[in-house]
């Protein structure tokens, strides 16, 4: 059975209004071939978890810059995890100080893409944990 | 698909849902098997489709038609069709930004579709996606075609109802007597309202459909105009669904056009399938052969044809092994 194509779900939580860089990361990629449901700013951990469970991602992407990923990412977590979709590659981006970086791990981040990063990298990095969760799924 | 996936399905379950419209994507097997489950519980779903050009505000009018319906206590789903890439594949489907309003709202699934190849403004996979909604008891079904240019024409025989949506200023009342979408439309809505040159994108439809003979019992499409940012005009336009839905049941034309959807999708299947089939070869000839025999000019093109198509009718042969 062929694989369907990547899809992933990019959305900015919380209250701050600028996109341009998860815009960009998703043009990207899109250009490396995936799926991407695009939602925009200021959505709630309620309504990301919702959109990943209808469009049955197989990424989330968070950007966030106010600085509240802390406080609004684990509870985004808390929501996928509870309508079943502990399976998806969560994957983040922004403004986010390396003394994050741990606790960003710990919740189930397998990315954190801090400014300065090459969006090949981001699409390169997605597309070999998925192949590899298909893998380790099919077996 | 087993029965309590179905069970789950059929009881509206997001996930469930969600799963068995990724099978139909997927295609072959994983698709089949889920129609297969869930076809005996559909047929009860209003489809409505709503197509035009890029940027006319079909998105937004969505939000606001499925909030009119939520408001009537109908659950509503959504299938909204983006396109993919011809070059990398890939797709960005941003149809839910505009359809914020309803994010919570458990009466409500909206699942976005990338064309993922297909002409005609929709996906392969949309008219089972539609069915999978269906059967999970959504009575409202809205389904937003890609940003359709003049052909993009195939939600017609998919949908129930079919709304086009206008901008004003987009051409001249020429554009309004070409071939085309205008055509199809069971509703003309002109959205943007509140934008200068309405009054003449309204009068040229309006002209449009004069010019078309009449006869006493056929739907004549009305005009409307709605400002989707607003809301303004929507409730009149879910009032329009309604009559149109009223006066296909009054003729019996909702059976009609099951039926005309139901031939069309089989012939379509079945060319699929036999091409599919087909083109493995027929009786150990292989197509590479043939192609072959046609570039050494030993056989034409149709001769060709003929040896694998004739294959079929004469009996016993191999091609009709099932595939995935």
């Amino acid at each position: 059975m062929a694989d369907r194509p990547i899809r992933v779900l990019i959305a900015k939580p919380g209250l701050d209004g600028h996109d341009r860089g998860a815009k960009v990361v998703a043009r990207a990629l899109r250009d490396a071939g995936m799926e991407v449901i695009y939602t925009g700013i200021r959505q709630t951990p309620e309504m990301i978890a919702e959109a990943a469970l209808q469009e049955d991602v197989d990424v989330v992407g968070l950007s966030i810059l106010s600085g509240a990923h802390l406080d609004l990412f684990p509870r985004v977590v808390d929501l996928l995890r509870q309508k079943g979709l502990d399976d998806a590659l969560l994957v983040c981006g922004g403004i986010i100080p390396d003394e994050d970086m741990p606790a960003l791990r710990r919740m189930g981040f397998a990315g954190v893409f801090g400014p300065g990063t090459f969006t090949q990298d981001v699409a390169k990095f997605i597309r070999e944990e998925v192949a590899r969760k298909r893998g380790a799924a099919a077996q | 698909m087993n029965p309590e996936s179905v069970q789950q399905l059929c009881a509206g379950n997001p996930r469930a849902v969600a799963r068995a419209i990724s099978a139909v994507e997927r295609g072959g097997a994983a698709a089949r098997a889920v129609i297969a489950a869930i076809f005996r519980y559909t047929g009860r779903a209003h489809v409505i489709g709503v197509t035009g050009a890029p940027g006319t505000g079909k998105s937004t009018l969505v939000n606001e038609i499925a909030k009119q319906y939520r408001r009537r206590g109908q659950r509503v789903g959504i299938v909204a069709v983006d396109p993919t890439s011809p070059f990398s594949g890939g797709a960005i489907l941003g149809d839910r930004l505009r359809m914020q309003d309803l994010s919570g709202d458990p009466g409500v699934f909206i699942r976005s579709m990338a064309t993922r190849g297909s002409l005609g403004g929709l996906a392969a996979a949309t008219s089972d996606a539609v069915q999978v909604l269906d059967a999970a008891g959504f009575e409202i079904v809205l389904v937003e075609t890609v940003g359709a240019g003049q052909s993009e024409v195939e939600i017609a025989a998919n949908a129930h109802t079919t709304i086009v949506v206008e901008a004003p200023g987009m051409g001249d009342d020429i554009q309004a007597i070409k071939a085309g979408i205008l055509e199809i439309a069971d509703l003309l809505i002109v959205n943007k309202a509140d934008h200068d040159e309405v009054s003449a994108t309204v009068a040229a439809l309006e002209m449009n459909l004069n010019l078309k003979p009449q006869a006493e019992n056929d739907w004549r499409p009305p005009v409307l105009k709605t400002i989707a940012l607003t809301g303004a005009g929507v409730a009149d336009a879910v009032e329009w669904i309604g009559k149109h839905r009223a006066y296909l049941e009054a003729h019996r034309l909702l059976e009609l056009r099951e039926r005309a959807r139901f031939r069309a999708e089989l012939e379509m299947v079945v060319q699929r399938e036999l091409i599919t089939r087909l083109l493995r070869g027929v009786n150990g000839t292989k197509i590479e052969t043939l192609v072959e025999q046609i570039a050494a000019r030993e056989l034409d093109v149709y001769a060709a044809a003929e040896v694998l198509v004739g294959g079929i009718q004469n009996g016993a042969n191999p091609i009709f092994a099932a595939t995935d």
